[in-house]
């Protein structure tokens, strides 16, 4: 086995060749905060949350897409890098509605963690409102784009695990929203299996079971076997 | 393609070459170079031809018509005009022999064709012109005289590096590649997705001179050992498009591409792959995502396409100017292509200068020559004679440069140690009725249309940051908001994920740093210095 | 594995266009690009019929196709008009008064960038940069590229389309 030696916020750690910073920071306890990232699912490296600095560099990368390499010096934890982070989840409450006070998830939300986690007690900048819809057409499921975040879990886990291919990700940038087939209503997809992984992996309350109130939409992750739990499933 | 030729065996005495580039198209020199003929014929002038070529550089003055034989050069030829009708006298009398060649105008003087070289001389759909002008004998002299470690030798010795903006050594992209090992096969693709707003350098070359780039693209393709390749072009380019695929043609014909090249075991396969309006594409790892079909997002790297790139396999990118330096290159040496330029730039840097400059259009320069030279000698200054304001280089990933920047070198370093880049080549020219965070904000505009939507801190920085600027422009910010502009825009800058991300704070950055005084003119007086933005009421609000 | 090629909704010759560009591109999901803008050549935007014929043919699933359609901005899932009108809104044009332009049209044919006339004739478009900055600010009327242009100008090449 291929072994590397490499430090983490001057803390000396190991790692085998193939793993990534996030694997070996993970299991050395040296926490670096992730939204978009579920083990067992591709990484698509989207959230910037896991940014981490590499020397000499200084450049930023995204801790759970980089291999680790002989001799690395990472900074995973900085002021500099948690005001970014701070910024980041900033970003993701304003370009959305997210209001946990009615949310399915409320108190089972990831993205509600990571703003306490980061003591984000407010907005600077403006949110941007956008009107955005709801689809409650599939018989068991619903999704609410307002509280999207696109990580893309869904879209993995439903291509990757289930093998439908039912989500897919439409338009571009601000426009950017994740959809069913050719965006049809989620109801009359010919290739959803209704498998509900989906809404299993969904950080937030985009994607929930229907009737459920506030606060009642708990992701049931163990019962993905092949996902294991020990990533971002609210304490 | 020769509208009128004298007859077989006889060359003709003059020749009038016709642009037929897509500015002079569109000012109509296809109709043009017909009734030059019609025109010639009719006046019974038998020793004097018509020929189609590529862009003739100064674009804003067209239609252009140019004389090689006496030199001379005829702007603004329209269909019927004066000046046609003074191109068909000189055509039909000069004498080659006696007339004085004119002394090049300031606007030509100065520079110093390598790319453009063939530009406006050759035919571009005639393979045979391009040939008779040492077209693919650099192919050739690769193939037969040289191991494919010896071509890159000669492009690292040439200190070429990347034109499409980031400025990467290309031979030691060519180095990494040739040595990515793989089962099967390697590719090479030629980026020619020339996203950035004002910058027409590879749609030039491509509707001039096509086949110097395929020629290019071989001889990458031998010196790393691929054997196919894709040139990714701009759907926004039809006639580039038209005159790339003739050209593809011809040189399989003529056996320069497909099997057996020049009659050796190499093989190259060569096919065009368009875009399809998304800015993002220019960027490596969203440029093979698009040429996959997919949708064009960027991955982070590593690995780089060098290692793993299209469908998986070790592929080389290098954008369209860069392979364009790459025959001549192989053809006169590395050695002395590092004779032109200034420290680590080396060769020459194709720019189209547009924007509030008396002449504007498509020109190469030598690395190392100042703004001001650019602008006021071969642009011929500002435009009604007003004040130089800015100059903006590199589009959206780029910066503005003020006048008392104007002694800065065109270089890499140069530019971006002043807060700007030297991008792709487009150069934009603003007078005083600019306002500049107006500009700021139409670059951020772009960015954030074109975002991807992948990244967090693009998706919705760029929108923040666009909103900020719109507040301020429209007179309701207060310092907070700048203070919060500059922190969004380093942290947008730190931690995208691709380029587009990373450079779109850029335009900001650099009018803050540069033209602070009118986002203060904005805010605390509520006013535009320069009249562009419409600011309600004079007011000031309290905050 | 690959299903059998699905048949072709009409007997509308735009079609075996379509199949004979699957066909050269080798049925394969990395021709979907370039398969659409052979279909939206041919049928001048992609409807939901298209897309599920092109990805079907080329084994792509119904999301990736509409992800990909939605993504590029060159491609269309409306019907265009008779006519399109691109307004360049590049730097230079920008600089050179592309703004008054959409400004005139918009308010003299009702219609806002990416938005057809209600009689179906004009369609107005904006592009990002159609690279003929010397001639700022730029329009290109069906596939004419005009420069040099006042809002003036382009209302009269409008009347005359």
């Amino acid at each position: 086995m291929n072994v590397c030696t490499l430090k983490i916020d001057g803390v000396e750690v190991v790692g085998t060749a193939g793993e990534t910073i996030l694997d070996v920071a993970r299991s050395n306890n040296i926490e670096i905060p992730t939204l978009c990232h579920l083990d067992g699912l591709s990484d698509v490296a989207s959230c910037r949350l896991c940014v981490v600095e590499v020397a000499p560099s200084g450049k930023l990368l995204p801790a759970c897409a980089v291999a680790v390499e002989e001799g690395m010096e990472i900074t995973a934890n900085s002021d500099r890098l948690h005001r970014y982070r701070q910024q980041i989840i900033e970003m993701v409450f304003l370009e959305r509605n997210h209001v946990c006070s009615v949310c399915v998830a409320n108190n089972h939300c990831e993205l509600q963690d990571k703003a306490a986690e980061f003591n984000l007690t407010h907005f600077d900048l403006c949110p941007v409102n956008p009107r955005l819809e709801v689809d409650a057409t599939h018989e068991r499921f619903a999704i609410d784009h307002n509280r999207c975040i696109l990580c893309l879990r869904c879209v993995r886990v439903c291509s990757e695990v289930e093998g439908a291919f039912t989500w897919g990700v439409s338009g571009r940038g601000l426009d950017t929203r994740v959809v069913t087939d050719a965006g049809a209503p989620w109801g009359e997809s010919d290739t959803c299996t209704s498998c509900g992984k989906c809404v299993q992996v969904c950080p937030t309350g985009a994607l929930f079971e229907k009737g459920r109130s506030v606060a009642q939409e708990k992701p049931r992750r163990p019962f993905l076997p092949y996902l294991t739990d020990k990533a971002g499933v609210p304490a | 393609m020769t509208e009128t030729s004298p007859p077989a065996g006889r060359s003709p005495r003059v020749t009038a070459n016709v642009c037929q580039a897509a500015g002079c198209v569109s000012l109509r020199s296809v109709e043009l170079s017909k009734d030059l003929g019609d025109r010639l014929q009719k006046a019974g002038v038998t020793d004097a031809a018509v020929k189609r070529v590529g862009c003739l550089g100064l674009c804003a003055e067209g239609p252009l018509v140019r004389v090689p034989e006496t030199g001379q050069l005829f702007s603004e030829v329209g269909v019927g005009s004066e000046a046609e009708a003074a191109l068909v006298e000189h055509l039909a009398t000069a004498d080659p022999t006696r007339e004085p060649r004119p002394k090049p105008s300031s606007f030509f003087a100065s520079q110093v064709p390598i790319v453009l070289e063939n530009s406006g001389l050759v035919d571009p759909e005639d393979i045979d012109d391009y040939i008779a002008r040492s077209g693919y004998e650099a192919l050739t002299t690769a193939l037969t005289e040289m191991t494919p470690a010896q071509v890159i030798d000669q492009i690292v010795v040439s200190g070429l590096r990347g034109r499409g903006g980031a400025g990467f050594p290309v031979g030691i992209k060519w180095q990494t590649v040739a040595k990515s090992t793989t089962t099967d096969h390697k590719y090479v693709i030629c980026n020619a997705d020339e996203g950035d707003p004002g910058a027409f350098m590879d749609r030039s070359v491509l509707e001039s001179d096509p086949h110097r780039v395929l020629e290019g693209m071989a001889i990458a393709a031998y010196a790393v050992g691929a054997d196919s390749g894709y040139v990714y072009c701009r759907a926004e380019y039809p006639l580039a498009i038209k005159r790339l695929k003739t050209a593809i043609r011809q040189a399989r014909r003529k056996g320069m591409l497909g099997q057996n090249i020049g009659d050796s075991q190499f093989n190259f396969h060569v096919e065009v792959r368009l875009g399809a309006g998304a800015f993002v594409c220019g960027e490596e790892t969203a440029l093979i995502a698009s040429i996959e079909g997919q949708r064009g997002t960027p991955r982070p790297r590593p690995p780089y396409p060098a290692v793993s790139g299209l469908r998986g396999r070790p592929t080389l990118i290098n954008n369209v100017e860069s392979l364009a330096n790459i025959a001549p290159i192989i053809r006169n040496g590395g050695e002395w292509y590092a004779k032109t330029g200034v420290g680590r730039s080396k060769g020459t840097k194709v720019f189209a200068l547009a924007g509030r400059v008396v002449r504007t259009g498509l020109i190469e320069v030598p690395m190392g020559m100042t703004l001001r030279e650019v602008i006021f000698d071969i642009g011929g200054g500002i435009l009604d004679n007003r004040p130089f304001k800015a100059v903006q280089t590199g589009g959206p990933s780029g910066g503005c440069l003020p006048a008392e920047m104007l002694d800065t070198t065109l270089d890499y370093e140069s530019l971006s140690e002043k807060g700007s880049i030297m991008g792709s080549g487009g150069m934009i020219v603003l007078d005083d009725t600019s306002c500049m965070v107006d500009v700021a904000r139409y670059f951020m505009d772009f960015s954030r249309d074109e975002s991807c939507g992948k990244c967090i801190p693009c998706r919705s920085g760029t929108t923040q940051l666009r909103m900020l600027l719109d507040k301020i422009v429209e007179g309701n910010a207060d310092m907070l908001d700048l203070s919060r502009l500059e922190e969004l825009a380093s942290m947008v800058k730190a931690t995208s994920l691709c380029g587009l991300g990373q450079n779109a704070p850029n335009p900001v950055l650099s009018t803050l740093r540069y033209f602070r005084s009118e986002y203060l003119a904005h805010i605390k007086e509520r006013t535009c210095p320069a009249g562009v933005c419409a600011i309600a009421s004079g007011e000031a609000k309290t905050s | 594995m690959r299903q059998a090629s699905p048949k072709a909704p009409s007997d509308d010759k735009r079609w075996r266009m379509i199949d004979a560009r699957i066909r050269r591109l080798g049925s394969s999901p990395d021709a979907l690009i370039e398969v659409l803008h052979t279909a939206q050549e041919a049928f001048g935007y992609l409807d939901p019929e298209t897309l599920a014929y092109v990805g079907a043919a080329l084994g792509v699933p119904p999301s990736r196709t509409y992800g990909v359609a939605t993504f590029y901005s060159h491609f269309t899932l409306k019907p265009q008009g008779k006519h399109t009108c691109v307004v360049c809104t590049g730097t230079a044009c920008y600089i050179g008064g592309a703004r008054g332009i959409i400004k005139r049209i918009s308010q003299d044919l009702n219609i806002g960038p990416g938005e057809t006339t209600e009689d179906k004739r004009i369609s107005l478009l904006t592009a990002r940069c159609i690279g003929a900055c010397s001639l700022a600010p730029a329009v290109v009327f069906d596939d004419d590229v005009q420069g040099k242009l006042s809002p003036d100008d382009v209302m009269t090449h409008l009347e005359q389309l």
